[in-house]
């Protein structure tokens, strides 16, 4: 915000003053003054403490605007606006331009608002008796019109400051954006609930109103903590498995981003990308089962080392099950070594018997496995990885997989894996004694049939 | 109400439950006659929660009821909100929707302009129909309700309509007011203490824990249920002298956020706790250590630290604890023999328990665990010049020497001769207190 570009200076002082005017203009008649006061003073506590509480991103929801709009029945559309632009005095660290920009945006969000709820024959003023239950329609009315022309305002910002336009055009996930918005709708039923024992009770109603509402955005933001320390102990302990081998260091958490990223190319709900993602993390860990001289024999492997390393998915799939939240991405885990064309193991189901996260898992964790650097070969380029991907569709992966990954890495780029050389510069001399199997298989110096394709042989 | 009362006490020699908080140690409980359970008080409780619905069902049946159509809508709203009780971290279930709408009809003055003058007895009776209404379609799936909460939520109720119903009339309630809110308020401040503390004394008995400790655990565990709960409870009452019957439905919906807030929250916790408990089966996996042994350290060291007046959160630290114990074995090359450390070299110990707390501090969230899991292996009196180890370690030392020497299946002899020798040691290696309450545990399972 230090620089803003010229659009967005433009579009903050038109909306600025617009608000400003309106609060000027008036009119004030008929607004009981010590209400108006009241509300403010409540709205600057509530906006203020919002800011506390909330440390989640990701959850819009702001209590403030049921005391914005309990402002709308109270005191009517100026003096909503008037309340609204009270935001300017929240005791928060903010500059002074987003300052006015957030007490204009609600003013106007309120102004609007107030005004859709006259014309759907809202009554300014302490709702009685009478008035219900016809005045749920005009509030519903205002609700909606508050959110609406809120998130318009701030889009509209986003959009001169040229963050929208940055974002990558997939598809906007439709789902969680509606739950948000529900649930927000949700809490500004409250604002009706202020204005209603407000006559009765007066500054106690807001405290009641206010209570649960502090306690939700608290469970939140606690939830958002633990999730975080969730996914970092996850993370810490499949790196800590992987330390048996060096070559597979920051495996799991790059599987984990492929994953994700193709599920999310396909356009899954963000829930199920989560779960997949975390599938991804964990599809190895059962090859802490298989022993270390295995997992870093540089040469062939014999039928009864093969064997143990076909187990671990099973293995790994026996030490997750019981996580009970990951439920349908656990399949993904047992079968991440199945192949399209029923040569995979552990169990060789073919075609779309493979679950949808294990075709996304495999082809995440193949691709990994071709541009890092392995015991037995070095490491491909994301171009060569491709290649060898598409030239797999069909006796290996799903299409859909392999081409949702190419959009995603060629949009959002990939990681490769640091590690140029173990200490020992071993894998020279490894790769002299395997004969150079770690040139693409294109070339035709394959080996045999079940390691030609990347995944027969990467484990 | 009383037919789950009754099929309540015919099965209180209940089945362990899965998790640690339901009773871990109660592995092999004595099955006895029904009127012999090992948790008279939670007997009690639900005994009376149910005799006192009934009663009032009966009394209301038999003295009609007053204003049905508002008692049949706050029903509806109550069973709806018992058909969606969450069940919240540490095994507590809550049902935020259904005592919201019981608290508001117990506080209910007036809807609209039209008094209302309903017994304590219809409030009762109409929650527990409610209660049991909702409850229907969990128990005909198999999801019985944990009967010592169900029966706190009809009992919060009971004091609740006992004491303010009565007030209704000789002070002829029926406006909002300063004087009323301020009289609901204190009202359900203080249900909400009683509320707590007979959770506490329900925990203290389940887990056989200090009573104190368990009521400041369900204090703090219940704080943000119980305000949440109690301000949407006042606030409906309120709304509904305003708005009738609207009120209701409409403020509610706010609970409804709350609700799912907890839920998610709630679901996280176990998830975090689910996925410790999978990833400390990896050392099994890996050949390190004996099949089951971070969860036998776990659940012995879990009894030890409640028989101790461990607090709740202290509880959850030292279960990560004990799960992750081990975890340094990973960086070892090769598995140590057998896998117990209790016979690995000091050296080697110290250095398992070091590589394991690097691991568990590298998550950044878990400082206080690694804490523990790196000092696990330290004699009585400490290492070096940081003093005496946190109770927490000297407890996962005992608990895993002395699941280090019984092994999976040890009987009874070997179980009191591991238990003499871990006491001769108590002198420099192990805490004195700690075998003290280990052997506690032991007799008692």
């Amino acid at each position: 915000m230090r620089a803003l570009p010229g659009g967005a200076r433009v579009y903050v002082g038109i909306i600025v003053v617009s608000a400003v005017t309106i609060v000027l203009v008036g009119p004030y008649s008929g607004i009981d003054l010590k209400t108006l006061v009241l509300v403010a003073v409540l709205f600057v506590v509530a906006e203020s403490i919002s800011t506390i509480v909330v440390s989640n991103g990701k959850m819009g929801m702001s209590p403030s605007s049921a005391v914005s709009l309990a402002a709308i029945v109270l005191v009517g559309p100026v003096g909503a606006a008037v309340v609204g632009f009270a935001s300017c005095l929240t005791i928060r660290k903010q500059i002074l331009v987003k300052r006015a920009f957030n007490g204009a945006q609600f003013a106007l969000a309120a102004y609007a608002a107030g005004h859709v709820y006259l014309l759907c024959g809202g009554t300014v003023g302490e709702p009685v008796r009478e008035d219900f239950p016809m005045i749920l329609l005009p509030y519903v009315a205002a609700v909606i019109t508050h959110t609406v022309v809120n998130s318009a305002l701030v889009g509209v910002l986003m959009w001169t400051l040229g963050a929208v336009r940055a974002r990558r055009k997939s598809p906007i996930h439709w789902r969680p954006l509606v739950a948000v918005e529900l649930s927000s709708i949700g809490y500004q039923m409250l604002g009706l609930a202020i204005a209603a024992v407000w006559g009765g009770v007066g500054i106690i109603a807001p405290l009641l109103v206010l209570l649960p509402l502090f306690i939700a955005r608290w469970t939140f933001a606690q939830q958002a903590d633990e999730a975080r320390a969730h996914e970092a102990t996850l993370a810490t302990l499949c790196q800590a498995v992987e330390t048996k081998d060096y070559y597979t260091r920051g495996h799991c958490m790059r599987v984990a981003e492929g994953a994700a990223m193709i599920a999310r190319e396909l356009g899954m709900p963000a829930e199920r990308v989560q779960k997949i993602r975390y599938a991804g993390m964990l599809h190895d860990i059962g090859k802490l089962g298989v022993p270390t001289k295995v997992l870093q024999k540089t040469g062939k492997l014999t039928d009864d080392e093969y064997a143990a390393i076909k187990l671990h998915p099973t293995r790994g799939y026996e030490i997750v099950r019981e996580i009970s939240f990951l439920d349908e991405a656990l399949a993904g885990i047992r079968h991440h070594h199945e192949r399209l064309d029923g040569r995979g193991y552990p169990m060789g189901l073919v075609g779309m018997e493979i679950p949808e996260s294990a075709r996304v898992i495999s082809v995440a964790d193949v691709f990994d496995c071709l541009t890092s650097t392995r015991s037995y070969r070095k490491a491909w380029s994301v171009e060569d990885a491709i290649t060898e991907l598409r030239a797999c569709v069909g006796t290996q992966f799903d299409g859909r997989m392999v081409e949702a990954l190419v959009r995603a890495v060629e949009r959002e780029g990939w990681k490769t894996p640091d590690i140029a050389e173990p200490p020992g510069g071993c894998y020279e001399a490894a790769e002299k004694a395997v004969g150079r199997t770690g040139e693409p298989a294109a070339e035709g110096s394959a080996p045999a049939p079940a390691e030609a394709v990347p995944g027969g042989r990467d484990r | 109400m009383m037919t789950q009362s009754q099929s309540d006490e015919a099965s209180s020699p209940r089945p362990p439950l899965t998790g640690l908080e339901g009773g871990a140690l109660g592995l092999q409980r004595p099955r006895g006659p029904i009127w012999r359970t090992t948790r008279p008080i939670r007997a009690v409780l639900v005994a009376a929660a149910g005799a006192g619905t009934l009663a009032a069902v009966v009394w209301t049946a038999a003295h009609g009821a007053v204003e049905p159509y508002v008692a049949l809508t706050f029903c509806l709203v109550i069973a709806v909100g018992e058909l969606a009780r969450i069940t919240l971290p540490g095994h507590r279930e809550v049902a935020p929707i259904a005592s919201a709408g019981a608290i508001s009809y117990a506080f209910l003055v007036s809807l609209g302009d039209v008094p209302v003058e309903h017994s304590a007895s219809q409030v009762v009776a109409v929650v527990g129909l409610g209660l049991a209404l909702g409850e229907l379609p969990h128990v005909a799936v198999g999801r019985s309700p944990r009967l010592e909460d169900l029966a706190r939520r009809v009992l919060a109720v009971i004091l609740i309509a006992v004491a303010f119903r009565p007030l209704v009339t000789q002070l002829s309630l029926t406006e909002p007011s300063v004087r009323v809110t301020l009289l609901m308020a204190s009202l359900v401040l203080l249900t909400w203490l009683v509320d707590a503390v007979m959770a506490g004394v329900l925990r203290a008995e389940r887990l056989r824990t200090n009573l104190l400790v368990a009521v400041r655990d369900e204090v703090r565990a219940q704080f943000a249920t119980g305000a949440a709960i109690g301000a949407s409870g006042v606030l409906i009452a309120l709304a509904c002298t305003v708005t009738g019957l609207v009120g209701l439905l409409v403020f509610s919906a706010p609970l409804l956020v709350s609700q799912v807030a907890f839920r998610r929250h709630a679901e996280v916790r176990r998830t975090y706790l689910e996925t410790v408990r999978a990833l400390s089966r990896v050392t099994e996996v890996g050949g390190y250590v004996e099949n089951g042994h971070s969860r036998r350290v776990s659940h012995l060291a879990h009894g030890i630290a409640c028989e101790l007046g461990f607090s709740e959160a202290q509880l959850l630290e030292l279960e990560y604890a004990a799960l992750m114990h081990d975890i340094g074995q990973l960086s070892l090359r090769e598995p140590i023999a057998g896998g117990a450390t209790v016979l690995a070299s000091p050296r080697e110990q110290r250095r398992i328990a070091e590589l394991g707390s690097a691991i568990i501090r590298e998550t950044g969230v878990l400082d206080s665990v690694a804490e523990v899991v790196r000092r696990q292996c330290e004699p009585l009196a400490g290492d070096g010049d940081e003093g005496v180890p946190p109770l927490g370690s000297r407890i996962i030392k005992v608990a895993n020497a002395f699941d280090d020497l019984v092994g999976e299946n040890g009987d009874d002899e070997r179980r009191a001769a591991v238990l003499e020798r871990l006491r001769m040691d108590t002198e420099s290696e192990y805490d004195p207190r700690v075998v003290d309450a280990l052997a506690t545990v032991l007799v008692r399972a």
